[in-house]
C-alpha cells in the first residue's frame, strides 16, 4: 500500500474517526484504525466493536492496499505536521512497519495484521431516511442530558428514536430520553421512509458520536436502521452502530396530563436567577426552591456551610395566577432545560411533590417532565 | 501504689495479695489508677454464660454455643476453652476437641434483653457509654467523680459486682487514659478480671506481636511480616514519613497505635452507618436459582429491618463467603433510595450473577450503606411508570404483616427451595 494525501483533508477525516477509538483498550487491533486505498480513494476505518466510522477521502494512489495503525498516534502526528503537508503512507505489506513522511519529516510505524481488523457489518437495513442535519441536531440537543448513566437500567442509556401520534392525531417522529428524575420528548414531522421504523434505543456514545459529525454538516443525514443497527451517513462519513437491545419504558403513561397551574417566565431571567441563587451552594444537588405568589416568583437555595441566596421575580417578567406554591428542583436539571429553550418558559405544575411539565412557550416541538426535590 | 479492692472497695496505698479489710484476693493496682477514666467492659463468654446461669445444670460442664447443622461456635465456656474450643471454630472440630461439651443453640433474643439491661446499669455511671457489641462497650467516666464520690475505678468495680449479682453473668474491665488501652487492658485478664494500662503502655506493647494491635488481622500482619516487622516495638521506632513509605496511607495511624496513643472518644449516639442481613446455608450452595432464592429472603428481611430503623438503601453490598472461607463483597450505589424489597433483590441479583460461576458459597448477605432517610425512598420514578403501584403494594403487604405477622403474605418466590 502506498498513497499520498493532503494534511489537511487527512487530519479532518481522522478527527471523525479517531475519536470512536476507546482510550483504554483491551483488544490491541481496537486501538488501530485501517485504511485501505483503492483507486485514488481513501477509506478510513475505526470501530469499538459497538460503533464503526468510515470515512472515504480523495488520496493519490500509488499502490492500492491496506494496512492497520495506532489512531491516536497517527492522528497526533498527522495533527503536528505543517499546514499544507503532502503526507506519504508507505506500507509494503506483512509486518513491515507503516512509514509516514511527510517533507523531512519521517515515521515508522508498528502495524497489526489486516486480517485482524474487526469488520462490523449492518446487515440489511430495512428502513432508510433523510433528516436535515440542523433538524436531527436539535433533537439530540433537547433530549441528550436527560440520557442515564445508570449501568443497571442499560435500556436508558440512549435516545428512544421512534414514531407516535402527535397531540393532532398525526404520526411523528419521536425522540426521548429519561433518567428517572427528569425526560425531554423531542417530535418533529415524520419524514419519508420512517412510517414503519422499529422503536430503537441510540446509545449514549453514538449519539455523541453522530452529534460531533453533524456539527459541521448543513446537508441532509440519512439514517437508515433495522432493529440491531443504525447508520448515519453524511457526505463522506459512515456511521454505522449497534442498538441498545432492551425495552424503553412506557413513558407516556409517567406525562402529567392535568398540571394545571401555569407559570411563564423569561428564559433569560429564569436562567440567571437560578444561576445567581444556586451560587450560594457548591453542592450540585442542593434544590433551587420556587415560591409562587400573584405574578410573582421567589427563588431561593440555601447551604448549611455558607448561607442562603433569593432573588424575586415579579410582574412584569413573571404571569402566574394560580394559587401559591412552593417547589425545589436540582438547579442543574433546570439549567439543562432551560439551555434548550429560546424566549419563554412554560412550567404546568400540579403541586410541590408531584412532576412538573416544561416547555418552551414558542415551540410546541419540545416537552420536558422534572421531578421535584424535597425542599 | 494505689490499690483497689474490687470486693469491698477498699483503696490502700499498699498493693498486697489479701486485703486488709474483707480478706479477699481480688485487687487492682496502678501508679494511675484513681485517676484513669475510659474504660472498656467485655462480659465473659456471654451467650454461654447467659446459658449456664439460665440451666444450673451445666454450671460445671462444658458449654458451646453455636448452630447449625455446619455451623461454627459462636461462644464456648471458659471449660469448653480448656479444651482448645474457640469462636469461630466449626463446630464438628469443636466436637473432637471436647466430645462431652453440652451443645446449645444461640438464642439472640434472650442474649439482647440480657445485653439491654447490663447497659442500663453501665448507664448508672456515665451518659458516655458506646456500645460496641452485643457484649462489648466503651465508657468514659470522665469527671464522673464528684457526682459518685468515688473514682472511676472504684465505680468500675461496684459495676462489676452489680452485673454477677444482678444479671448473673461476669465482666471483664480494662482501664486507661483513652479508648484504644482500656480495650487492650480488658484483654489482658479475663474472665472477671480488671485490668489497667496508663503511661506504661508503649514499654509494655513494644514485646508484644503485631496481632495484638485491632485491625490487624491475619493478612495485615503477614504482609508486615514481609518486611520484617513481627513485634509493636518495632512500629513504635517509625516515624510518619518512614510509616507512610512502608506501610501506605494507614502506616502513620497504625503507628500511633503500636505507641498507646488513640484520640478516638466515646460516642453514646454513633449514627447507624448500615443495616444488613446474612445468612449461613445449611450447605454450600452453588446454583444461581438456590442462592436466589436465599437472596430474596435476605432482600426481605432487610427491607423490614429498614423500614423498622426508618431508613432507606442509598447503595447496596452483597456479601459472599466461599465454601472455603473467602470473602467477597460487591458494592453498588443506588439511583434513588429504597426500602422496597423488590427493588433491593434485583440489584442484589445482578451483582450476585456476575459471582455465579459455580464457586460454592456458605454465606450470603446484602448491606444497605449509604443509609438514607425513609422520606427519601422510592420518589417517583419517570423511568417506570410502575413504582408508584410497586410502593402502594409494599404498603398494603406492610400493612397485613404488621397485623396478622409477617407470614401472612409473601411472594411466591420465597416459598422456594
Amino acid at each position: 500500500m502506498k498513497f499520498k494525501a493532503e494534511r489537511a483533508v487527512l487530519l479532518k477525516a481522522l478527527a471523525h474517526v479517531q475519536s470512536v477509538v476507546e482510550k483504554r483498550n483491551t483488544i490491541p487491533i481496537l486501538a488501530n484504525l485501517m485504511m485501505s486505498v483503492k483507486d485514488g480513494t481513501l477509506t478510513l476505518t475505526a470501530t469499538d466493536m459497538e460503533i464503526a466510522i468510515v470515512e472515504q477521502i480523495a488520496a493519490t494512489t500509488l499502490q492500492d492496499g491496506a494496512a492497520t495503525a495506532p489512531a491516536a498516534t497517527l492522528y497526533e502526528i498527522v495533527r503536528k505536521l505543517p499546514e499544507g503537508a503532502e503526507v506519504e503512507f508507505n506500507h509494503p505489506g506483512g509486518d513491515a512497519p507503516l512509514a509516514l513522511r511527510a517533507g523531512r519529516y519521517a515515521t515508522s510505524l508498528m502495524v497489526l495484521p489486516v486480517d485482524d481488523f474487526p469488520s462490523m457489518t449492518a446487515g440489511s437495513l430495512a428502513h432508510s431516511f433523510r433528516l436535515p442535519a440542523q433538524l436531527l441536531r436539535g433533537m439530540i440537543d433537547r433530549t441528550r442530558f436527560a440520557i442515564s448513566t445508570e449501568e443497571t437500567r442499560y435500556y436508558l442509556n440512549g435516545i428512544y428514536l421512534h414514531t407516535a401520534a402527535g397531540s393532532d392525531g398525526v404520526k411523528m417522529l419521536r425522540a426521548v430520553a429519561t433518567d428517572g428524575h427528569r425526560l425531554a420528548r423531542v417530535e418533529e414531522p415524520l419524514p419519508e421512509g420512517a412510517e414503519a421504523i422499529p422503536g430503537v434505543i441510540i446509545p449514549r456514545k453514538t449519539v455523541a458520536e453522530a452529534r460531533k459529525l453533524l456539527d459541521e454538516s448543513q446537508e441532509d443525514v440519512e439514517i437508515a436502521l433495522s432493529e440491531t443497527r443504525i447508520q448515519f451517513t453524511l457526505g463522506t462519513v459512515r456511521l454505522t452502530s449497534k442498538l441498545i437491545d432492551g425495552t424503553f419504558p412506557e413513558y407516556e403513561r409517567v406525562i402529567p396530563r392535568d398540571n394545571d397551574k401555569i407559570l411563564r417566565v423569561g428564559k433569560k431571567d429564569f436562567a440567571e436567577a437560578v444561576a445567581r441563587v444556586s451560587a450560594i451552594s457548591t453542592e450540585r444537588s442542593r434544590p433551587v426552591k420556587l415560591a409562587l405568589g400573584p405574578d410573582l416568583l421567589t427563588l431561593s437555595a440555601a447551604s448549611p456551610e455558607q448561607g442562603s441566596a433569593t432573588e424575586e421575580l415579579d410582574g412584569g417578567r413573571v404571569t402566574y395566577a394560580s394559587a401559591p406554591l412552593e417547589i425545589g428542583f436540582q438547579a442543574r436539571y433546570l439549567n439543562d432545560i432551560t439551555d434548550q429553550i429560546g424566549g419563554e418558559v412554560e412550567f404546568l405544575f400540579s403541586d410541590g411533590s408531584a412532576p412538573t411539565v416544561v416547555r418552551d412557550a414558542g415551540d410546541a416541538s419540545a416537552l420536558y417532565v422534572l421531578m421535584p426535590m424535597r425542599v | 501504689m494505689p490499690s483497689l479492692c474490687r470486693s469491698c472497695d477498699a483503696v490502700s496505698d499498699s498493693p498486697g495479695r489479701l486485703c486488709v479489710l474483707c480478706g479477699s484476693r481480688l485487687s487492682v493496682s496502678h501508679a494511675e489508677l484513681l485517676t484513669l477514666a475510659i474504660a472498656h467492659v467485655d462480659c465473659d463468654a456471654f451467650y454461654a454464660s447467659v446459658e449456664k446461669r439460665d440451666r444450673p445444670e451445666l454450671a460445671a460442664k462444658p458449654l458451646i454455643v453455636g448452630g447449625g447443622q455446619r455451623g461454627v461456635v459462636t461462644t464456648a465456656c471458659y471449660i469448653a476453652r480448656l479444651s482448645g474450643v474457640r469462636s469461630a471454630m466449626p463446630m464438628f472440630k469443636a466436637v473432637k476437641l471436647c466430645p462431652e461439651a453440652v451443645i446449645l443453640p444461640p438464642d439472640m433474643a434472650k442474649y439482647a434483653v440480657e445485653s439491654r439491661r447490663i447497659r442500663a446499669l453501665m448507664r448508672d455511671l456515665t451518659p458516655l457509654v458506646e456500645p460496641l457489641s452485643i457484649d462489648e462497650a466503651a465508657l468514659d467516666l470522665s469527671g464522673t467523680e464528684a457526682l459518685h464520690r468515688a473514682p472511676p475505678a472504684v465505680m468500675l468495680a461496684r459495676l462489676a459486682r452489680r452485673v454477677e449479682s444482678e444479671i448473673g453473668v461476669t465482666i471483664s474491665i480494662g482501664l486507661g487514659p483513652n479508648r484504644l488501652l482500656a480495650k487492650l487492658a480488658a484483654e489482658r485478664d479475663k474472665p472477671r478480671g480488671f485490668s489497667v494500662i496508663g503511661a506504661e503502655a508503649a514499654a509494655l506493647l513494644a514485646p508484644e506481636p503485631i496481632s495484638l494491635l485491632p485491625g490487624m488481622g491475619p493478612a495485615a500482619t503477614a504482609r508486615l511480616a514481609g518486611i520484617g516487622l513481627t513485634r509493636i516495638g518495632q512500629l513504635q521506632a517509625l516515624d510518619d514519613g518512614a510509616a507512610l513509605r512502608l506501610l501506605g496511607t494507614d502506616g502513620p495511624a497504625l503507628v500511633h497505635r503500636a505507641r498507646g496513643e488513640d484520640s478516638r472518644r466515646v460516642e453514646p449516639f454513633r449514627e447507624t452507618k448500615s443495616v444488613s442481613a446474612e445468612t449461613t446455608f445449611a450447605r454450600d450452595l452453588s446454583g444461581v436459582a438456590e442462592l436466589e432464592a436465599v437472596l430474596w429472603r435476605i432482600a426481605e428481611k432487610l427491607a423490614a429491618r429498614l423500614r423498622a430503623g426508618g431508613w432507606a438503601a442509598g447503595g447496596l453490598t452483597l456479601k459472599l463467603k466461599t465454601g472455603r472461607h473467602v470473602l467477597r463483597t460487591r458494592s453498588q450505589r443506588l439511583a434513588t433510595p429504597t426500602a422496597l424489597p423488590d427493588l433491593l433483590f434485583a440489584t442484589g441479583r445482578s451483582m450476585l450473577a456476575r459471582e455465579t460461576d459455580g464457586t460454592a458459597f456458605r454465606l450470603l448477605g446484602l448491606g444497605a450503606q449509604p443509609l438514607r432517610p425513609a422520606a427519601d425512598a422510592d420518589p417517583i420514578d419517570l423511568a417506570d411508570p410502575d413504582a408508584a403501584r410497586r410502593v402502594a403494594r409494599q404498603k398494603a403487604v406492610d400493612k397485613l404483616r404488621d397485623r396478622f405477622g409477617a407470614t401472612i403474605i409473601g411472594r411466591g418466590r420465597g416459598l422456594k427451595a
